[in-house]
């Protein structure tokens, strides 16, 4: 039975991704909708009914295998689906957000040409990313890692009429291949130390290995901390975290619902994901820990400082992503794997809120995503208002949302965390709580508060969204309150983990009351800044930007990473591309090669068509002369 | 008159056709001429040997060789006369088409 629940959680979404894909152009976009989002809920419910299970305690860890795929001399792999209490939480997790994206789509897409193309693509997605979640191998989870990668460059370009979107989609694309090398070379040093690529057989022989090395750069490293800081490098791309970000807000070229499907909710988080299955090996690796903990705790703030002056409601979600992320990273480096998922979980529900919420504002205010252009709002979509509160209550960390429970959590663990990579990551973290919420009042206030700046004829247009929309919304906003609070009682509990990841109890010793209340009393200071500076004294932030120009630009301009990027790589290689293409392969090669040829045959052939003179004269001419060297010849030869 | 003074005579006779052919070229109606010039040339050898070697065959071929060479000349006056129509000239300078 069990088995069959499997099946259709991990493949329902590849028959959906088949048949829409083949043949939902002909079937229209109504019916392909329907099928697509029918076999999700087949999917989402197989995934709750696993879930459920994990919950009873009946489910330890089950690897099923479906069938062989590479097998060369002792190198096996099978493809196999792999059930533990992680792998269900994240199945459960990215199917049911999933599914409500999928329904979601039905009313924001309905005015696209190509809603069948979409909804495959979105099967697809989840499909790929199921491969990953529920892989037993390394080599599955490379072919999930690198699947979720195409179908969000399919997603990002969806619009490929626009030239913006196909240049994220490749900028996205590209940025996580520099990861996925460090990804591949950890799969590739993994199997050179265990001789296997199957994550249970690697997990369970990790004693074996500790005291190997690796050369690098003739240094001599230990072998679990090379392979830990690979692979977290092969996260860092994926997960968008500090060096290798660049990509995920420009990702927000794509529809909104790829947005908090793949750049919120799931694909992003395969990096906390990789680290969380892989934690007996990162236990091992102390150092490859304290680097996640400070890119992690790097990114949280980073993030957070640009969101505060982006203008693209979506943009600064997407940031707001990229600083939760680090949140989960840093968490993961401090060996609070657990906390992570759980944040991972929490976060996946109110940040998927936001989006679709975004999605809603952006649809009503007819594509409008300038939140310039936006303001005063609330009172003509008061439902949808109403979640982007949930969504930000949850995002910021208020009690009895969300996000309280699991942010909390993070930071406590950082508190008791040893060394300075933990002081460190708690300060950012505290730091980045209270931006966090700065930014999310920012962008209700700018959003839906105030005067409007939004122009007659959008205002005209102003409307809820339709029940397809306003259902998916409900039921996240149902999870952005409740995930926390009911969460808790699994996710920080071993007896729900089991032996799925490297779990450590945390620390039964008293906080300190300020410690305890800080994260809350930031991001109250930050809500309350942000009422005072975007609510009462409006011209407060021009008057800010205006004194601390050089900040301001700093951060408008992100950093300004895009720019060293294309200063540092991007020029250099767009030059040497250049180089290689005009000098070596124009001139060079086709210059010498079939151009060159070609050239010296035509001159060639223009010198003798030069004597065919069309003259009668010259032929009779070169008749007589022939004739005369013939008979010359044959009389004295 | 021995067979030499006839083979000298026709020799010049072809010589002059032949530059003709190359220098005399006005129109192509000189060309055509001169060529006519060469074929009489060849005639006149055929029939002197043929009286040299008392062998009919030279006299017989110098028959053919006329015949041929009337024809060919009324083909090639037809085909100028068209080229004319169509070109308005028949000066060798302006026969050109087939240059490369």
């Amino acid at each position: 039975m069990t088995y069959n629940t499997y099946i259709v959680a991990v493949f329902a979404p590849l028959l959906g991704f088949l048949i829409v894909g083949s043949v939902g152009n002909l079937a229209g976009k109504r019916i392909s909708g329907i099928v697509s989002v029918v076999l999700m809920a087949f999917s989402t419910l197989s995934a709750w009914h696993i879930f459920l299970d994990v919950i009873r305690g009946e489910l330890v860890s089950h690897l099923v295998t479906l069938c062989p795929w590479i097998h060369v001399g002792n190198f096996k792999v099978d493809w196999q689906l792999y059930f533990d209490p992680l792998t269900a939480t994240m199945v459960t997790v990215v199917t049911t957000v999933s599914f409500l994206v999928h329904l979601y789509s039905l009313g924001y897409m309905n005015h696209d040409k190509a809603v069948p193309r979409f909804m495959a693509y979105l099967s697809l997605f989840t499909f790929t990313m199921l491969m990953l979640v529920t892989s037993g191998n390394l080599i599955q989870l490379f072919f999930g890692w690198e699947g979720v990668g195409l179908a969000s460059y399919l997603l990002i370009g969806f619009w490929h009429h626009k030239e913006s979107a196909n240049a994220a989609a490749m900028k996205a694309f590209i940025v996580n291949r520099v990861g996925d090398v460090g990804l591949a070379l950890g799969i590739a040093a993994l199997y050179l130390t265990f001789k296997t690529v199957d994550i249970g057989t690697i997990l369970s022989q990790l004693d074996t290995s500790v005291s190997l090395t690796f050369m690098v750069f003739g240094h001599e490293f230990n072998r679990l901390e090379v392979i830990g800081i690979l692979l977290f490098i092969g996260a860092m791309g994926k997960s968008a975290q500090l060096g290798l970000h660049t990509w995920l807000p420009d990702a927000m070229e794509g529809p909104t619902p790829v947005s908090a499907l793949i750049h919120a909710a799931t694909m992003v988080t395969a990096g906390v994901f990789l680290v969380a299955r892989l934690s007996p090996l990162y236990e091992l690796a102390p150092y490859a820990r304290s680097v996640i903990i400070v890119i992690g705790a790097s990114t949280a703030l980073f993030a957070g400082t640009i969101a505060l002056m982006q203008n693209d409601i979506k943009r600064v979600i997407a940031y707001s992503t990229c600083s939760q992320l680090g949140y989960m990273f840093f968490a993961a480096g401090l060996s609070a794997y657990n906390i992570a998922i759980f944040h991972l979980v929490t976060h996946a529900f109110f940040k998927a809120l936001l989006f679709l919420g975004s999605g809603a504002v952006i649809h009503a205010l007819s594509d409008e995503q300038d939140m310039r252009c936006m303001g005063g709002i609330w009172r003509a979509i008061p439902a949808t208002y109403a979640m982007m509160w949930i969504g930000s209550l949850a995002l910021a960390g208020i009690p009895f949302f969300a996000g309280f429970y699991s942010k909390d959590a993070i930071l406590t663990a950082a508190w008791f965390g040893e060394g300075l990579p933990a002081k460190y990551a708690y300060l950012l973290g505290i730091g980045a709580a209270f931006l966090t919420a700065l930014y999310s009042w920012r962008l209700l206030i700018m959003t839906f508060n105030g005067k409007t700046r939004a122009d007659e004829k959008v205002l005209g247009h102003l409307h809820e969204p339709g029940a397809t929309m306003l259902i998916p919304l409900l039921v996240l906003s149902v999870g952005a309150v409740f995930a926390g609070f009911l969460g808790e009682g699994f996710f920080t509990q071993e007896a729900f983990w089991k032996s799925a990841i490297a779990f450590r109890e945390s620390s039964t010793e008293h906080v300190p009351l300020l410690i305890h209340y800080l994260p809350l009393i930031a991001a109250v200071i930050g809500i309350c800044l942000a009422y005072f500076f975007y609510f009462y004294r409006t011209n407060l932030p021009a008057l800010a930007a205006e004194k601390f120009k050089a900040i301001y630009r700093f951060l408008l301009n992100k950093w300004y990473v895009d720019e060293l990027y294309q200063f540092c790589f991007v020029g250099p290689s767009q030059k040497m591309g250049a180089f290689f293409w005009q000098k070596g392969d124009g001139d060079i090669i086709d210059g010498y090669g079939p151009n060159g040829i070609a050239d010296k045959v035509m001159k060639a052939s223009n010198r003798v068509s030069r004597a065919q003179s069309g003259y009668v004269y010259h032929y009779a001419l070169c008749f007589l002369v022939g004739f005369a060297l013939l008979v010359a010849w044959v009389f004295f030869r | 008159m021995s067979l030499n003074h006839y083979l000298v005579l026709s020799g010049i006779l072809f010589s002059l056709g032949l530059f003709g052919v190359f220098w005399g070229r006005k129109t192509i109606i000189n060309v055509l001429m001169a060529i006519e010039l060469m074929l009489l040339a060849v005639n006149l050898n055929f029939v002197a040997f043929s009286v040299h070697l008392t062998d009919l065959v030279g006299q017989v071929f110098t028959m053919f060789v006329l015949t041929v060479a009337a024809a060919e000349a009324a083909i090639g006056l037809a085909i100028l006369v068209v080229y004319n129509r169509n070109r308005n000239s028949i000066a060798v300078e302006d026969i050109s088409v087939m240059r490369g």
